[in-house]
């Protein structure tokens, strides 16, 4: 499903000084699997899931992203999320003025047309939707809002997962989906990324803390510490790390 | 992100920019006291018409261009310009079949029927060509109601004690130095006479089209809503591409009566010049609504995307006691559009109420102005103003500004000001990317988004237009 081979990451910030921020990640997700991804504050969790979907303004300085075998480093987001990318984002952004059901549907007929399928009617699509989103037990008041505007931390990123739903993709990355999320809450979540589940899917989880991963158990966990996998092993990994912390593997605490 | 695809500007698609070829009764360029004279005789107007030009002109020759506006524009040569310019007829037209084939054929291609059978059916039209109007369709029905809806020029032939008694009462000649030049020389438009109690069956619109090479264009139009009555007017205006600049100057008067109300809509589309910012139409035009009975209500919505520069401020002087005056805008500049823009809210009646919202967009190298006045007089107890006023930035090389003057002599009255300035977000777009959508698609449905309330004031029909409209305008602003 997606392979990354030594991907070296950097950006300029204002003064156009270099940052590097990934520095030679190789990672191998095949169908099917679940991995987490943990790591300290800054160690560049969601530039990665940024560089995934596609953001502009990060230099790829070395390495290759191969999505089902092919190199998509050039490809546009938009291309990408057609071929069954999709990213659930850490802090979703409010796009005020435009309805959310318009919003998910427009997206929805857009990678329909992709895939050559004719775009859902409103009828159907509403079905669709009033489904999916008893699923993650999202109040169906938030389909007629704008998108996330003025949504609660919680309603936001249940409006992640319902929109992961709704648009099936192949490969998910999850940003810190579990933050922010009460305890029924997280539940509902959890229940709905283990109904995306399926052996022709792939899930990637960024977060900090066991208890999504008790929901959603992962194949593998990895740790990530300035902007390397410094380690990767089963799901028992991340039980240590809940232990331990971070310093076990050598890490300086303080690092951010 | 989006700065990278504002860089790479290109020629937008101006889909009104053809040229009618058709046979006209022009004058020759410049302005005169004679010019002046000429117009009103091919109107054929009563002496109290010419008499109320020749002031305007004797008094326009004494003004000078406003400069205080955040524009910056060539000085333009009032004598190089032609005044009159209307296709050729035999006689007025009586029916839609007289009208110059030539000329329907042109609003078909603009999309405005005029058929009455027409796409909008339920919208009355009545349609500017250059300097006169072609045809109003719709009449016998509004008749029957008893709403008057014609051209000026006719409406000064068969109800000359109404345009007498009502016309300059809002704007008067001595307004300002684009509205004296519109009393001397405006050769037409529309003329609406709502009576007592009557709510005008259908919408009305006006749609001008500036034809004619180096040309300017004045119309007039005057409504007036009396006791109880309601009417929704629409105007929607293109021109031809061109080269050169040209002038259109137009007067709007608005009066409601006791409990009457006026909704005033203008989706403005006049060509905007080339994307290095040559040619395109002088938008300088003075709008004013007076709310002179108890309880009446006026609101202006407007959606600016056309013309090289855009001077406009229409207003409500809210004169009757709980009187209602609204301003909702849009106002879109890109490429080298600019635009000042913006209301007067004059509170004078006891408890009156005004609401002014703005939203500014600007792409390219756009400069976009919001100027508003709220003004309360000693005598407007307990007046009400909120004002809200949000601009949009699309990337690096393009202005935003916003010059609010508040007034207030009357220490009952409440005033409330917002103003914000945000850049399209590259958060925003890469959140849409990453759904799917294209960039020329993000951008426009977050600049939609950023324009709904105003939408929503828009006849249901036209909200869809003005939508669309937004969107071709916006062409070019991305990469
Ligand atoms: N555009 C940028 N300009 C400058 N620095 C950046 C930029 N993007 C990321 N960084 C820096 O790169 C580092 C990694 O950031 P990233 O957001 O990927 O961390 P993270 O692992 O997701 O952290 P957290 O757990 O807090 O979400 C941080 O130090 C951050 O400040
Ligand atoms: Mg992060």
């Amino acid at each position: 499903m997606l392979v990354i081979k030594n991907l070296h990451v950097s950006v300029r910030d204002k003064k156009q000084d270099v940052k590097t921020i990934l520095q030679g990640i190789n990672l191998t997700i095949k169908a099917g699997e679940v991995h987490a991804i943990m790591g300290p504050n800054g160690s560049g969790k969601s530039t990665l899931a940024n560089v995934l979907a596609g953001r502009e303004g990060y230099d790829i300085t070395q390495g290759e992203i191969l999505l089902n075998g092919e190199n998509i480093i050039e490809m546009l987001p938009e291309m990408r999320a057609a071929k069954g990318l999709f990213l659930a984002f850490q802090y979703p952004v409010e796009i005020p003025g435009v309805n959310n059901m318009y919003f998910l549907k427009a997206a929805l007929n857009s990678l329909r047309k992709h895939h050559d399928l004719p775009p859902l009617d409103a009828m159907d699509f509403l079905k669709l939707a009033k489904k999916k989103i008893k699923e993650v037990g999202m109040d169906e008041q938030l389909l007629s809002r704008a998108v996330n505007e003025g949504f609660s931390g919680g309603e936001k990123k249940r409006n992640e997962i319902f929109q992961m739903l709704m648009l099936e993709p192949t490969l998910a990355i999850l940003d810190e989906i579990d933050s922010g999320l009460d305890i029924d809450a997280l539940q509902k979540v959890a229940a709905g990324i283990n109904l995306l589940r399926r052996p022709d899917r792939s899930i990637v989880m960024v977060t900090h803390y066991q208890r999504l991963l008790n929901e959603v158990v992962p194949d593998v966990v990895h740790v990530m510490v300035n902007g390397k996998i410094i380690k990767s092993g089963g799901k028992e990994l991340a039980f240590e790390l809940e232990e331990k912390g971070y310093g076990w593997l050598g890490v300086d605490e303080n690092i951010t | 992100m989006t700065n990278q695809y504002v860089k790479e500007l290109v020629n937008k698609n101006y889909e009104h920019g053809f040229v009618t070829t058709i046979d006209s009764d022009t004058f020759e360029p410049g302005l005169s006291e004679a010019v002046v004279r000429a117009i009103s005789k091919r109107k054929n107007e009563p002496d109290f018409m010419l008499q109320w030009r020749l002031k305007a002109y004797q008094h326009w020759l004494t003004l000078s261009p406003p400069e205080w506006a955040h524009l910056t524009y060539p000085a333009i040569d009032y004598q190089k310009m032609i005044y009159y310019s209307a296709p050729k007829v035999k006689k007025g037209p009586n029916s839609l079949d007289e009208v110059d084939p030539k000329l329907l054929e042109t609003y078909k291609k603009l999309g405005i029927p005029l058929h009455e059978q027409g796409r909008l059916a339920g919208v009355a039209v009545d349609a500017v060509f250059d300097s006169v109007s072609v045809a109003t369709t719709f009449k016998a029905k509004l008749g029957e109601a008893g709403v008057i809806f014609s051209s000026f020029s006719e409406a000064v032939q068969t109800h000359p004690e109404l345009v007498e008694k009502y016309l300059g009462t809002v704007v008067s000649f001595r307004d300002n130095f684009f509205a004296a030049l519109n009393a001397a020389v405006f050769s037409d438009g529309s003329f609406v006479y709502i009576p007592r109690a009557v709510r005008c069956p259908m919408e009305l619109s006006t749609y001008f089209r500036i034809n004619a090479a180096n040309t300017g264009q004045f119309e007039r139009t005057l409504i007036i809503a009396d006791d109880q009555s309601y009417v929704s007017y629409l105007e929607g205006c293109t021109a031809p591409m061109r080269d050169e600049n040209q002038l259109h100057a137009a007067v709007v008067e608005l009066i409601a009566m006791d409990n009457a109300e006026i909704k005033y809509s203008t989706v403005q589309n006049w060509y905007p010049g080339d994307a290095e910012g040559r040619g395109g139409i002088f938008n300088f035009v003075t709008k004013r609504g007076q709310c002179r009975g108890k309880k009446s209500k006026i609101s202006w919505t407007q959606i600016e995307t056309g013309s090289a520069i855009t001077w406009k401020y229409p207003s409500v002087i809210l004169k009757g006691d709980e009187s209602v005056g609204e301003f909702y805008s849009v106002a879109l500049t890109n490429n080298h559009q600019q635009a000042d823009t913006g209301t007067k809210m004059i509170h004078i009646g006891k408890n009156t109420r005004s609401t002014i919202l703005s939203k500014g967009i600007s792409a390219g190298f756009g400069q976009n102005t919001y100027r508003g006045l709220v003004r309360v007089l000693p005598q407007a107890d307990n007046a009400r103003n909120h004002t809200q006023c949000e601009s949009l930035l699309l990337g690096p090389t393009c202005g935003a500004h916003t010059v609010p003057y508040i007034e207030v002599k009357n220490c009952t009255a409440q005033i409330e000001h917002e103003a914000t300035t945000s850049k399209i977000g590259d958060d925003q777009l890469f959140y849409c990317l990453s759904r799917g959508f294209s960039k020329e698609n993000a951008i426009a449905m977050i600049v939609n988004g950023f324009c709904k309330r105003i939408f929503n004031e828009l006849p249901m029909e036209f909200a869809v237009e003005a939508q669309k409209l937004l969107e071709v305008s916006l062409e070019g602003s991305v990469g």
